[in-house]
C-alpha cells in the first residue's frame, strides 16, 4: 500500500475538519507547552536548591574523626579475651585532626582516573573579638584556586575580590557574620583560636552561600594563613575533599578508600540523602502534572476522531466499497491522530521553548541567594525529548480506538442505509 | 455467439438470511451467470432482493452461503483484504447515491482506486482520468470539488471513476433511481455506449423498466428468486 496515498487521504480529511483538527493540535499544544515549561522552571529550581549545598560538598570527604578507640586494651588482653568486658565511661583518645601522611594521600588521589580533583582543607574553630565580645566561628583554610574551580567558590563571593585571599592573613567573612561584626572591606580584625594564639587579619570579602546559619559562623582563608594562625607546620590537612567525575561512584570509593589510608571518609549521597529525597518527588509531581496535562487531550483528540469517524462515515463505506481494506483506513485515521501530535507536539515544543525563555527573564532576586538574578530555568533537551516521545504515544493511543472502529465500518451497511 | 464468451460472474445457489429480528430468507438458491461484454439488468420490486444480491455479487458482504465466481475464481470464502484488492482491480461501482468524496476534486475522485491499485504512475492516471472525463464530456469539471456538480453530473463522475482501473465488471445500484427523467436519459446513454462502443461487461440493478428495457438481457426477480433470465 502506498503511503503517498494515506497521508493524501489523511490531509484531505484534517483539512475537512479543519476547525475541529486545529482545536485538537491545540490542544495538544497547549499540553505541550506547559510539560516543557513545566519541567524546564521545577528542574531549574530543583537545580538550584541542591546546588546551594551539593555544588560546595565535596563528594568524599576524608578526615579524622574524634572518637573513642574502638580497640580497647581489656579486649586485646589475652586474659579476659572469653569474658563479656564492660567499660564505663570511655573517652575518645587524643588522636589528632590532622590526617596523617596527607600529601601522599593527595598525590595519590590526584592520580586516580575516577577523581576529577583534590582539594585539601584545614578547619580551625576561632573567635571573632569584636570590642569585649568574642563571636565564635570556624575559619576554613582553603586553596582558593582549587576551591574556585571544584566547588564554585567565587559564586558565593558577593564582595571584595577572592583572589586577595592568596595573600597571608587575609579573610573573607560570611555575611552574616560581617555584618554583626559591623566589618567593611579593608578592615583588619583579631582572631583567637581554641588554642590561645591571637593574630590580625584584613577583610577582603564578603561570602554569602544563601543558608542564613552557615553565614553567620563561617569564613574563610588560605591554607597557610590558617596553619599559620593554628601554629601548625605546612603539612598540617584536617580535611581533603574530593571531587569525581561520576557522583554515583561516591559510596563505593569512599570505602574503598576509608580502608587503604585508614581515615574516615564521607560520600556524598550519605550526608545529603534529603535533597536526594526532595528533588525526586518534586520531579515525579512535575512529571504527574504534565501527564495528566497530556491525558486531558489524549481524550479531546479521541473525542474529535470519533465525531470525524461518525461524520465520514460514507467517505470510509465508499473507499472501502473502491478497494481500501480495513487496515487502510485504520493507517488514515491513525495518521490523522500523529499528525495531531507531531503538529501540536512540535509547535508544543517551540512555545514551551519560548515561555522557559520568558521565565527565564522574570527578575527573582532574594537576600538568601546571591547569585541568582531570575528565575532559574533548565533547558535540558531530555525533557523535550520525553514532551515529544509523550505527545506522539498520547496521540497514537487517542487515535487507535476510534481508528480500529473506522476499520471495521461495513459499507453494506452505510450504503444500505441511505 | 455468446456462448463462446468466458464467463465473467456465476453466482450458484446463493442463500441469504437475515437474522434480525426474525430470521427470514431473502434469497433462495439464485443461480445465473454473466458473459464477458454483457449488460445485464436486474429487475424486481422493491424488496424481492436485488439490491442483496449485488452487495454479495460485488463481494462487500460475504455472510452468504452458495458459490460465487468472479472471472472464473472462486471467491467465496476468501479473506476480506484479498477481496478488497479484487474489488479496487476487478469491479467498477456505481451506486444510486453518487457517493464522492467531496473533500477532493473530480479528477482526483477518479484517480483515486487508481492510486490505490498502484499499476499506474500519478502522471499515467491523470491522463487516463482525463480521458474518461471526456468519454462523459466532463472534462471542464475537472477541478471543481465533488459537491460542486449536480446530480446527474455526479453520476457521470461516478462512473468515470468506476471505469479508471478498467474493471471486468461494472456494478450499478440503481445508478439512475435518484436522477430526473433528463439525466437520467444522459446515464443511461453512457452506460449504453459502454456497451456498445467498449464491450464494457455491465451488472445493473434497476426497478426503471424503460432501463432494462435497453439492455442485452433482463434477470427478472420475485421474492428472493430469480423468476426469468
Amino acid at each position: 500500500m502506498k503511503w503517498s496515498l494515506i497521508f493524501e487521504l489523511s490531509k484531505a480529511l484534517m483539512l475537512a475538519r479543519f476547525k475541529q483538527t486545529a482545536v485538537a493540535a491545540t490542544g495538544v499544544m497547549f499540553s505541550i507547552t506547559m510539560f516543557v515549561t513545566l519541567l524546564g522552571f521545577m528542574n531549574g529550581l530543583n537545580s538550584m536548591l541542591d546546588g546551594l549545598v551539593l555544588n560546595r560538598t565535596p563528594h568524599i570527604r576524608f578526615y579524622n574523626e574524634i572518637k573513642p578507640n574502638p580497640n580497647q586494651p581489656v579486649d586485646i588482653t589475652d586474659e579476659f579475651q572469653n569474658t563479656w568486658n564492660i567499660i564505663r565511661s570511655i573517652k575518645p583518645s587524643t588522636s589528632r585532626l590532622a590526617i596523617y601522611n596527607s600529601e601522599q594521600i593527595i598525590q595519590n588521589l590526584e592520580n586516580d582516573s575516577r577523581v576529577l580533583g583534590v582539594s585539601p582543607k584545614v578547619s580551625a574553630q576561632v573567635f571573632f573579638n569584636v570590642g569585649t565580645i568574642d563571636l565564635t566561628g570556624i575559619v576554613s583554610g582553603i586553596d582558593v584556586e582549587k576551591e574556585a574551580q571544584l566547588f564554585a567558590f567565587t559564586d558565593y563571593v558577593t564582595a571584595g575580590n577572592y583572589e586577595e585571599l592568596n595573600q597571608t592573613n587575609t579573610i573573607i567573612l560570611g555575611k552574616g557574620l560581617a555584618d554583626r561584626m559591623l566589618t567593611g572591606i579593608g578592615d583588619v580584625i583579631q582572631i583567637t583560636t581554641a588554642q590561645g594564639n591571637k593574630m590580625q587579619v584584613r577583610v577582603v570579602g564578603y561570602y554569602q552561600s544563601g543558608l542564613g546559619d552557615y553565614d553567620n559562623s563561617n569564613s574563610f582563608a588560605s591554607i597557610g594563613t590558617v596553619q599559620k594562625m593554628l601554629g601548625e607546620p605546612p603539612s598540617y590537612v584536617t580535611d581533603i575533599q574530593v571531587k569525581l567525575h561520576n557522583l554515583d561512584l561516591a559510596p563505593s570509593m569512599a570505602r574503598e578508600l576509608e580502608k587503604i589510608y585508614n581515615i574516615d571518609a564521607d560520600d556524598i549521597q550519605t550526608v545529603n540523602a534529603q535533597f536526594e529525597t526532595g528533588t525526586n518527588i518534586r520531579t515525579l509531581i512535575s512529571y504527574a502534572v504534565g501527564i495528566t496535562l497530556l491525558v486531558v487531550s489524549g481524550f479531546g483528540i479521541y473525542n474529535i476522531l470519533n465525531m470525524m469517524i461518525y461524520e465520514k462515515l460514507d467517505t470510509i463505506a465508499i473507499l472501502k466499497a473502491i478497494g481500501f481494506n480495513g487496515s487502510d483506513v485504520n493507517r488514515i485515521f491513525i495518521t490523522i491522530a500523529l499528525s495531531i501530535g507531531v503538529i501540536g507536539g512540535g509547535i508544543g515544543l517551540v512555545f514551551g521553548y519560548f515561555a522557559c525563555l520568558g521565565i527565564d527573564q522574570i527578575p527573582f532576586e532574594t537576600e538568601a541567594l546571591p547569585t541568582i538574578k531570575t528565575f532559574p530555568v533548565d533547558y535540558n533537551p531530555k525533557y523535550y525529548f520525553i514532551g515529544a516521545s509523550f505527545s506522539l504515544i498520547t496521540t497514537y493511543l487517542a487515535g487507535f480506538f476510534p481508528a480500529r472502529k473506522a476499520s471495521g465500518v461495513d459499507p453494506v451497511d452505510i450504503i444500505r442505509g441511505k | 455467439m455468446k456462448n463462446h464468451h468466458p464467463t465473467a460472474l456465476q453466482a450458484e445457489g446463493i442463500d441469504k438470511f437475515f437474522f434480525n429480528p426474525t430470521k427470514t430468507q431473502v434469497l433462495k438458491k439464485i443461480s445465473f451467470e454473466v458473459k464477458q461484454g454483457e449488460f445485464v439488468s436486474v429487475v424486481g420490486k422493491s424488496g424481492c432482493g436485488k439490491s442483496t444480491l449485488l452487495y454479495i455479487l460485488s463481494t462487500m458482504d460475504t455472510d452468504y452461503q452458495g458459490k460465487l465466481h468472479l472471472d472464473g475464481e472462486l471467491i467465496t470464502g476468501k479473506p476480506r483484504n484479498y477481496l478488497a484488492h479484487l474489488r479496487n482491480e476487478k469491479i467498477g461501482f456505481v451506486f444510486q447515491f453518487h457517493y464522492l468524496l467531496n473533500e477532493f476534486s473530480v479528477l482526483e475522485n477518479i484517480m483515486i482506486p487508481g492510486l490505490k491499485l498502484g499499476k499506474y504512475s500519478r502522471e499515467e492516471l491523470e491522463y487516463r482520468a482525463m480521458e474518461k472525463l471526456r468519454i462523459f464530456e466532463m472534462e471542464e469539471h475537472a477541478l471543481k470539488k465533488a459537491n460542486q456538480l449536480s446530480g446527474g453530473q455526479k453520476q457521470r463522475v461516478a462512473i468515470a471513476r468506476a471505469l479508471i482501473n478498467d474493471p471486468l465488471l461494472i456494478m450499478g445500484d440503481e445508478p439512475t433511481g435518484n436522477l430526473d427523467k433528463k439525466n437520467s436519459d444522459i446515464v443511461f446513454n453512457k452506460f449504453k455506449e459502454l456497451a456498445q462502443e467498449f464491450k464494457q461487461t455491465m451488472l445493473v440493478v434497476t426497478h426503471d423498466q424503460e432501463f432494462a428495457e435497453g439492455t442485452d438481457r433482463i434477470i427478472e426477480m420475485e421474492d428472493g428468486r430469480v423468476i426469468r433470465q
